[in-house]
């Protein structure tokens, strides 16, 4: 039987992943330019046995999927980068609290209102340092609807698989598009639940590493009861000073990440092989960049793509080789400098790198960056 | 037909030009096989002021998703003209309504004059559809779909009670073209 087509808007196929995930819960409040994913999730998710819930603001919004996961649920919040601001220090108490949930970010510009209804992509770096302490971080960066869709349900998967919080980033342009989408048939995607505790619920510790760095979680109303705390705790959930616990936890959770990098990466390479100059750029921005390689290639110039789909934990090994072979790697983004800094870390001066922005509510054109590529020498 | 075709509807916000793109985009991609992605002018300009959508339709996958120089336009107002019928391509075309495009952009492109919401108020018997007789006037001008594609997914647009109006609509949109172009 042929699949399912529509012309869908990014936003739309965002919201159509999350029911794919099996999203139960939704709490938000509505923000340009993400509106349309709880627009879209208002309506599906009651028919479906769901909870939609419009929150009174972006930190209430948060506190409630937390809540809710907690529960055994499986949640979604989406907002933009202001948003996103108000809800750091809750994803901070995700983050220790070791909670699944899932955090749409659609890209719009900044500081603070900044520009509603512009695209932008200055909030890469905020997925990662926004919310204080040390803590592991996982940030998808779809470019396209039918990617928007497939990340949306990853997202969910790592969230529940990592037992944490998962940012998916993409920019206004890809999200209020619209494009032809094919739907998964259920069960061509894999759709990772959480893992439940199997012992007894007098012998159930919510963070116990002796089960590996994911400890299983327990749905709260169930049968099993434990403590949940935004202080460090011990493997019971109670806080605890005592130096090795809390130095062992804050271990194990950046390990959880770091350990299982190569499951989570996930990259796109066009045209690198014998590139001499490297395009590294995300989100619509790739698609620019792309348009860009191939106008160049026409022209003889050894010009690839290099496209992170997740964006962090950051592609570190594949960029130093990438440095190595390269004169240079073009960094194009819609702000004013953030991957670049990354990637200049990690080529450590084996290659160039020259940085193209945006900040003017247009995007990055693929001409700019046919330009910023023949001024490498 | 050429890789890659782009097409900008523009107008006065309400009058229909983001449905008018979204129809286009479905009849490439759902009912021809076709890429497309369509996309629209967001802010305060899209109520009352002129707004626009665009649609890049292509046989292969699409990959920036703006437009960079149209083959084909539409204004339906002086102020859609004078904003966004810019940027056409040398060769390419552009459709005005007549009636309120009265300073008409010089360039390099094909002009072709139809009094569009007259067209729609008189002829089709409702103002509301002055969208969809623009598409059918630009699917004809410049087949960048079948008619039928176009015809089937604006049927599949909207509301049952509303089907024959929209046919109609279409129908004399695209004839209008037809006939402009062999006068």
């Amino acid at each position: 039987m042929a699949k399912k087509v529509a012309l869908l808007q990014g936003n739309d196929a965002c919201a159509q992943g999350a029911l794919y995930a099996g999203c139960n819960f939704f709490g938000g409040y509505p923000i340009t330019p993400s509106t349309e994913v709880a627009e879209v999730l208002s309506i599906e998710l009651p028919k479906r046995g769901g909870k939609f819930i419009q929150m009174e603001d972006e930190i209430a919004a948060m506190a409630s999927i937390i809540g809710a996961s907690l529960t055994g649920q499986k949640v979604l919040t989406a907002t933009s980068g202001p948003g996103v601001s108000l809800k750091q220090e809750l994803i901070g108490y995700a983050c220790i609290a070791e909670v699944p949930c899932v955090i749409i970010n659609v890209m719009r510009g900044g500081p603070s209102t900044g520009m509603p209804t512009g695209p932008g992509q200055s909030d890469v770096q905020q997925a990662k340092w926004g919310t204080h302490g040390d803590h592991p971080v996982i940030a998808l960066v779809p470019a396209s609807v039918q990617e928007i869709f497939s990340e949306t349900v990853r997202a969910f998967n790592l969230a529940e698989k990592y037992r944490m919080p998962v940012q998916v980033l993409y920019d206004e342009i890809v999200g209020h598009m619209r494009e032809r989408i094919e739907f998964p048939e259920p069960g061509e995607l894999e759709v990772i639940n959480r893992t439940e505790p199997t012992v007894s619920p007098e012998d159930y510790k919510p963070f116990d590493p002796s089960f590996g760095d994911v400890p299983p979680l327990a749905a709260f109303g169930s049968e099993y009861r434990f403590h949940v705390t935004g202080l460090n705790k011990a493997a019971d959930g109670f806080p605890t000073t005592k130096a090795n616990l809390v130095d062992d936890e804050q271990r194990r959770q950046i390990r959880k990440v770091d350990g299982a990098q190569p499951e989570i990466e996930l990259n796109e390479e066009y045209l690198t092989e014998d590139a001499e100059v490297i395009i590294f750029a995300y989100g619509s921005t790739s698609r620019s960049a792309r348009y860009a390689v191939n106008e160049m290639r026409k022209e003889g110039i050894k010009v690839g793509l290099f496209r992170p789909i997740t964006l962090w934990p950051f592609p570190e090994k594949r960029i130093a080789e990438l440095g190595k072979q390269a004169k240079a790697i073009v960094v194009a983004e819609l702000n004013l400098g953030q991957m670049n800094l990354e990637v200049e870390r990690v080529t450590k001066g084996s290659c160039e790198v020259p940085f193209l922005g945006r900040v003017d509510g247009e995007p990055i054109n693929p001409g700019q960056i046919i330009d910023q590529v023949k001024e490498v020498k | 037909m050429a890789q890659r075709f782009e097409i900008r509807f523009s107008g006065a916000g309400g009058q229909g030009l983001i449905t008018a793109g979204i129809i286009l985009a479905e009849a490439a991609s759902i009912n021809e096989g076709k890429h497309a992605v369509q996309s629209q002018s967001y802010g305060p300009e899209a109520r009352g002021g002129a707004s626009k959508s665009e649609v890049i339709i292509s046989d292969e996958p699409i990959d920036y998703p703006k437009a960079t120089v149209v083959d084909a336009c539409l204004a339906m107002t002086q102020e859609s003209a004078d904003k966004y019928a810019n940027g056409i391509k040398p060769g390419g075309v552009l459709l005005i309504d007549s009636d309120f495009v009265k300073s008409v952009p010089a360039g390099d492109f094909k002009v072709v004059k139809i009094p569009i919401m007259r067209t729609a108020k008189e002829e089709v018997g409702r103002e509301i559809v002055a969208n969809v007789v623009a598409l059918g006037a630009m699917i004809a001008l410049t087949d960048v779909v079948s008619r039928e594609a176009g015809l089937k997914a604006v049927l599949a647009k909207v509301p049952e009670a509303f089907l024959d109006l929209n046919e109609k609509a279409y129908s004399v949109g695209f004839e209008k073209v037809k006939e402009a172009l062999d006068a």
